[in-house]
């Protein structure tokens, strides 16, 4: 049920109960599992709209945090009979076991193009309930997601971790984790950063103290806009240390540098969007997770559009060359979607280490 | 970058005839393209032999030549007209290796002609295999070690390093021809020879086989800004060691994670940037270990392939459009996507459906080749589904197929055809999932999904309610399997399924899976709840297809659909075409108003037709696969336009049709039906020997044979063909010595318009579609010709045609008889529209919806010159096979020769057909018995073009006493240097060999197949030959150096 009064049915190949959360779908085809262990779907419905998900299983290794996220995931067919050689586990048992509802069975196109015509909405799921009053009451109790801070929660981190560089140390970052992405401190790492890795309600104090030649903003699930804490806490950064954001990071980058941020009508999930990097006009294939984004129009003098969509040109990445500041909506760590954007971690790294001592 | 405007006319080569590895999806790619470089207003100029193509519709490109595709005419047609650039690209193997060529003798420096999409360079650094090798090599990527040889003891020295089994492939072939694999020393001898011989550039790659590994493709695209992106990926069912377009592929890959996905669409990036296809599409071929992460870069295709037809029509993204426009300058963004409008062409299209493509096959029409699949490629046509689950998807590509479950002798072990019919039987009988797998390769996710299609065919209860019909029908098993698994018929479950609601809705190909909006006008059918079609007030007419590509049934058909749409839409209609091949045209989503693709049965039609509610249903122009839903749609209530069904039959059933022919006093040979084998030799007896046999209701001469004695008969009938109450055998007496003729025509009801009369060169008794023609006729005087076009009159109208009707008559000095009637389109309808000028099918259409032909008065004309159709046949892809032409037709596709005279028009043809017709050397000659009389004027005429004569002792004899100076070659196997080893020699240019004594291995045989096997023109019949020689003076005199423009050849007639 949506909080619309639209009604899909399906039945559950995963967990039983109720659970409401904003609807949202993903057009990527692979990687439903990086998809629901990422943080930033935390407390959101998962509407895959390729039909068949499960086929190749759950990969150890291939998950983005340990938990699930997502508060629900719905398929139009989910395949029971998982095959892949890496594969351990179905994704069914892990649903089942972190306890959230799968649900197949719906006509997920459907559901989609009534998200895509109308926006991103609540919903409320149910194995229990079939009054459609009762049901749509409860999608409307549901909070929007307008204004929810759902970053303040979405790390698992309580105090600071250190994470030593694959092989050789180039240089130290403290990355800031309002809910990140595993496979992003394995980019930072692999490119020779140690990461000092702080939870995302740390304070200005704490964030400069190590003396990190650059500072990572994560991303994370929410509206950047209720988190005027964190904002805050990195404006006395700015400048003094090179930053680097993505995501949620870059929508607080952009709060910091006194952008604003709204809510898109339906965001952008999937892993197919065209972005043009406009320093040198190449077009990458980005992989997408955001249902907010930061307003062209809010852009202050000293802040430069770099990155811009060009299915709908919202803007996908912002700098503040005098600051030593940038970020990009989009995932250059993929996982999952295309890898086309990995040269945005070699120049934060590049930028911020130290020169390399010759002879 | 925006379009570039220093050049302004380009050429683009098409891909000829059609042939195993290169069908239909060339014409697709070829139209797009030309097409799209006129919008962006460019001159294009096209070059292709193949008539059966809507691309060398006079319309398509500015200047039209249908030449062949061989240096001298091409450079002809350069030279004269000029063009600034070449796009090599979208016409398969064939014009990526003549561009080679054309290069190569230094025609396009000459003319100072640019290679457009992909350079010289990095043609050669994808096509040869070293060059491809080091290059992967270079970028981090591992390829299957391997070694290009050009002798035996190469291949035998690795394969002492690295063991069996290998891969042999030649260089520079297509469809993997002449591919194989080799498990021991003895094998790989033989593969390594045939693959030596296969390669235009004799060297083969032998390297380590992966057989057994996941086969992937990606297709990728580049521009010139150096942007790329991948349109689809594909994932094989059959694992590598199948050819991939033997395998059965769907579309997107199902079994890779994320990051094992990302690793291959990475490589996929590095290797188009690498092997530097500047813009255009490629397709790239990866195995995958299905135990590790480890992976093999097989090969890449510069150039649109079959994949990319498919990757097209599988995600709605037109490769074969953007390729040609990147190619003159654009960057990808600044290509608009088609079908959202709104957003560029600069992504990656994601599918919320699943994609099966099945291969078809004509195994069935070469008795004695083994059908087994091999890294060669044999298939001759495919199917496309689409489902939203993969069961779905697969169960409609099943229902596309339309093979007879009598061809179908799948086993598990073997990778041969149709095997997943063997996997559903294996499931059926209780094999485990793991145990299929293990014996085929196959991953268990499809077989664990076929699994699942078999549990519920086996918990079929009746009666059915609607939520379980529901479920079936989502699961996708069609009405006849759900009728076969209850024991009911397919009416009662269509009956009931109706009487509960069940009925599919219609969703639509975006690209985008439902992100943007989009009108794309593509849909398939699927059990869900919301339907997408948009349906408009205008009335629509609906287009049945042809169904996949199969011998007997192909491009042919295609093209008259496509006309069909083309002319409903002129006249005002929405046009809508259904059809399951994703090869054509007539699946290109816009050629017609809407488009469903769907399986041609009599249940998915039906649902179309509900929800299209349509003026009308035209079921003539595609084959036999929807003249056989005739009947049933009648019955459904669908008003069917143009020749009603009845007339049909009138004219397809032999004993009403020779009643017609009698009461209307045209003659026809004697004939019989037999519904025993005992009625059989007796209807034979009483027609006299020889008679044709053949079962009732075939299209492409399928199992109809020439039998010359009651034993034969008794042969014939024992062989799968027995004669019974439901499948009648059709017995008719044989004609020899007659000459056969087509006619082409379009009847209104009222009046009949006689679009063409084609002679057939070779005598009566070879299949039409296998014989050559001519048109306009050569040795029929006038009034000849006016009876024939009298018949035709009174045939058209007495039988009801509306529509197209084609007849078969036989000639013999002033005796005219008609074989056959068919009223619906026939295979030369596109080869007699481009000879005359004169769109036969669109005229049909016209008709079909109301037209008078008094209204439209169409006015056809040769201007003077000939027309010349020569078939194509697949006989070096079927070992063992006799090249021997006869009653069932083996041709895959035909080739077009014009020109002012018929030795010329007919050498044109000949060449373009792929075979060589050499101006000098010589002349092998052995014929039976009852041709060696007439032989001795071919003869002559071959010795005063200058060929030395030898012949076998026999014909030697007859000829040396006509006065000729003859070489005896002696009897094989009599000495040393007998006729096969003077073939292989290469002491023999052109051979005339007509059968005598039949069955297997007769010298006759031995000596075909040995000429085919190296390249020697082998002709066998004396027509045949005579025509050659014609062929041959008109070569001589720079006949075939003329080009002509259909353009300028219609001009000059108006």
């Amino acid at each position: 049920m949506l909080e619309d009064g639209s009604v899909f049915e399906g039945w559950s190949f995963a967990g039983d109960g109720e659970v409401a959360g904003e609807v949202v779908f993903t057009t990527s085809m692979v990687g439903y599992q990086e998809t629901i262990t990422d943080p930033s779907y935390r407390g959101q419905i998962v509407l895959f709209t390729y039909p068949l998900i499960g086929n190749y299983g759950m990969i150890p290794g291939d998950e983005e945090s340990r938990d699930v996220q997502a508060a629900a995931v719905l398929v139009r067919e989910y395949t029971p009979y998982h095959s892949n050689w890496a594969s351990e586990e179905s994704l069914a048992a892990t649903l089942d076991a972190a306890g959230v509802l799968g649900i197949e069975g719906m006509d997920t196109r459907a559901l989609t193009r009534r998200i895509r015509d109308r926006g991103a909405m609540r919903g409320f799921i149910s194995t229990v309930e079939r009054d459609q009053n009762v049901l749509r009451e409860k999608a409307n109790a549901h909070p929007s997601m307008l204004g929810l801070d759902l970053a303040s929660s979405g790390s698992d981190l309580t105090e600071p971790t250190l994470m030593p560089a694959f092989g050789e140390e180039r240089c130290r970052v403290v990355a800031l984790d309002y809910g990140v992405k595993g496979s992003i401190y394995k980019e930072l790492r692999s490119r020779g950063a140690t990461v000092l890795a702080m939870p995302g309600s740390a304070a200005p104090e704490e964030i400069l103290e190590s003396k990190p030649d650059g500072l990572f903003l994560s991303n994370g699930p929410g509206d950047p806009a209720a988190l005027e804490r964190a904002v805050d806490a990195l404006r006395p950064a700015l400048g003094e240390v090179p930053v680097f954001g993505i995501c949620l990071g870059h929508q607080l980058l952009g709060l910091a540098l006194d952008c604003e941020t709204y809510k898109m009508p339906f965001g952008h999930h999937g892993a197919n969007h065209p972005v043009r990097n406009l320093e040198n006009g190449r077009i990458e294939i980005t992989s997408q997770n955001h249902g907010f984004a930061v307003l062209e129009g809010s852009l202050p003098r000293g802040v430069e559009l770099t990155h811009r969509n060009l299915y709908d040109g919202t803007v996908e990445g912002i700098s503040a060359p005098d600051l030593r500041a940038w970020s990009v909506q989009y995932h250059p760590e993929s996982s999952p979607g295309p890898r086309d954007s990995g040269y945005l971690f070699d120049g934060f790294i590049d930028s911020v280490s130290p020169k390399a001592v010759v002879g | 970058m925006p379009r570039r405007d220093d050049i302004e006319k380009i050429l683009i080569i098409g891909s000829g005839p059609i042939v195993i590895g290169q069908a239909a999806e060339f014409d697709y790619s070829g139209t797009q393209a030309c097409r799209a470089l006129r919008d962006e207003g460019y001159r294009v100029v096209l070059v292709n032999s193949n008539p059966a193509t809507i691309m060398t519709d006079p319309e398509v490109a500015d200047v039209t030549y249908v030449e062949p595709l061989t240096v001298e005419a091409v450079a002809e047609v350069l030279r004269k007209e000029r063009p600034d650039a070449l796009l090599p690209t979208l016409g398969g193997q064939t014009a990526l290796n003549l561009s080679i060529e054309l290069h190569e003798a230094g025609v396009l420096d000459e003319l100072g002609i640019e290679l457009l999409g992909a350079s010289i360079d990095s043609i050669h650094k994808a096509e040869d295999r070293q060059l491809f090798h080091d290059a992967m090599t270079e970028i981090g990527l591992k390829v299957p070690p391997s070694r290009t040889v050009k002798s035996f003891a190469g291949a035998e020295e690795l394969a002492g390093r690295i063991g069996y089994p290998l891969i042999i492939r030649p260089s520079f072939t297509l469809g993997g021809k002449g591919g194989a694999t080799a498990n021991d020393h003895a094998e790989l001898r033989r593969a390594v020879s045939d693959g030596l011989d296969a390669s235009p550039v004799g060297s083969v790659l032998v390297e380590k086989s992966v057989a057994g590994w996941k086969e992937f493709e990606l297709e990728v695209m580049r521009d010139l800004d150096d942007n790329v992106v991948v349109i689809c990926s594909i994932e094989n069912v059959d694992p590598m060691g199948v050819h991939t377009g033997d395998s059965i592929t769907v579309a997107p890959a199902q079994t890779l994670s994320d990051r094992q996905y990302q690793t291959l669409r990475s490589a996929s990036l590095r290797i188009i940037r690498e092997i530097g296809v500047s813009t255009g599409g490629s397709n790239i071929q990866f195995a995958v270990d299905p135990r590790s992460d480890d992976f093999y870069v097989i090969e890449m295709n510069p150039r649109v392939s079959r994949s990319s037809a498919l990757a097209s029509k599988a995600t709605g993204f037109p490769i074969a459009k953007i390729a040609a426009k990147l190619a003159v300058g654009y960057s990808l963004d600044e290509i608009p996507n088609d079908i959202t409008r709104a957003t560029p062409a600069s992504f990656e299209p994601a599918l919320d459906y699943v994609v099966t493509k099945i291969p078809r096959f004509a195994f069935e029409k070469f008795p004695g080749a083994s059908p087994r699949l091999t890294s060669r490629m044999h298939s001759v046509g495919e199917v496309m589904a689409i489902g939203r689950t993969f069961t779905e998807s697969l169960s409609k590509a099943m229902a596309s197929l339309e093979v007879d479950p009598q061809d179908v002798k799948a086993g598990l072990d073997e990778p041969g055809p149709y095997r997943v019919f063997a996997i559903f039987d294996a499931l059926r009988s209780g094999l485990d999932i793991r145990e299929i797998h293990h014996r085929t390769s196959i991953d268990p996710f499809f077989i664990a999904s076929i699994a699942r299609i078999v549990a519920a065919e086996g918990a079929i209860s009746i009666p059915l309610d609607a939520e379980e019909l529901w479920e079936l029908k989502r699961i996708g098993l069609t009405d006849e399997t759900v009728a076969a698994a209850s024991g009911t018929s397919t009416e009662v479950v269509r009956g009931v399924r109706r009487a509960l609601g069940v009925s599919p809705t219609y969703k639509s190909v975006d690209t985008c899976a439902g992100e943007f909006p989009a009108q794309t006008p593509y849909y398939y059918s699927t059990y869900e709840d919301e339907d997408e079609v948009v349906r408009g007030e205008n009335p629509s007419v609906v287009v049945l297809g042809s169904g996949p590509n199969r011998i007997g049934q192909g491009v042919e058909f295609d093209y008259a659909c496509v006309h069909a749409s083309y002319a409903l839409k002129d006249a005002g209609y929405d046009s809508v075409m259904v059809n399951s091949n994703p090869e054509t045209v007539s699946t290109d989503y816009d050629a017609s108003t809407r488009l469903y693709f769907e399986p041609l049965t009599a249940e998915h039609v039906l649902e179309v037709i509900r929800r299209e509610k349509p003026h009308g249903v035209i079921l003539q122009f595609g084959g036999q696969s929807p003249l056989k839903l005739a009947r049933e749609l009648e019955r459904e209530g669908v008003p069917i336009l143009g020749t009603s069904p009845d007339a049909i039959d009138l004219a397809e059933d032999r004993s009403r049709f020779g009643r017609l022919l009698e009461d209307l006093g045209i003659p026809h040979p004697r004939f019989g039906t037999a519904t025993t084998p005992t009625e059989a030799r007796a209807v034979a007896e009483d027609l006299g020997y020889p008679v044709v046999v053949r079962p009732s209701y075939v299209l492409g001469g399928r199992r109809m044979e020439i039998v010359y004695s009651g034993e034969d008969l008794d042969l014939y009938l024992r062989t799968g063909a027995a004669a019974s109450p439901t499948h009648p055998t059709l017995v008719d007496k044989f004609m020899e010595d007659y000459v056969e003729v087509d006619v082409d025509a379009v009847c209104d009801g009222d009046e009949v318009f006689v679009g063409g009369i084609m002679e057939h060169v070779e005598e009566a008794g070879v299949h039409s579609g296998d014989s050559s023609c001519v048109t306009p006729p050569i040795t029929l005087h006038r009034a000849l010709v006016e009876r024939i076009e009298d018949y035709t009159r009174r045939l058209a109208l007495a039988v009801g045609v509306v529509g197209l009707m084609n007849v078969q008559f036989i000639v013999r000095g002033d005796e005219i008889m008609v074989i056959e009637c068919n009223p619906r389109a026939s295979r030369t309808v596109p080869f007699i529209s481009k000879a005359t000028g004169v769109p036969l099918a669109k005229l049909a259409t016209r008709v079909s919806v109301g037209e008078k032909l008094r209204d439209i008065q169409p006015h056809s004309s040769t201007n003077g010159h000939f027309s010349v159709k020569a078939p194509v046949f697949p006989f070096d892809r079927f070992a063992d096979v006799d090249p021997l032409l006869g009653p069932e037709m083996r041709s895959t596709g035909e080739a077009m020769g014009i020109d002012r005279t018929f030795g010329g028009a007919f050498a044109k043809a000949l060449i373009a057909a792929g075979q060589t017709l050499p101006v000098s050397g010589r002349v092998y000659i052995s014929v039976s018995n009852r041709d060696k009389r007439s032989v001795v004027l071919i003869a002559r005429a071959f010795a005063d073009l200058g060929f030395e004569i030898s012949a076998s002792e026999g014909t030697a004899e007859v000829l040396r006493s006509n006065g000729l100076a003859v070489v005896v070659v002696p009897k094989i196997g009599e000495s040393g240097d007998d006729v096969l080893s003077l073939i292989e020699e290469g002491g023999v240019d052109l051979i005339v060999n007509t059968p005598w004594g039949r069955g297997a291995r007769t010298d006759g045989y031995l000596i075909r197949r040995r000429a085919l096997m190296h390249g020697v023109p082998c002709i066998t019949t004396l027509a045949g030959s005579a025509a050659a020689v014609q062929g041959i003076e008109a070569r001589i005199r720079g006949g075939t150096r003329r080009v002509n423009s259909l353009q300028g050849l219609y001009a000059a007639r108006a």
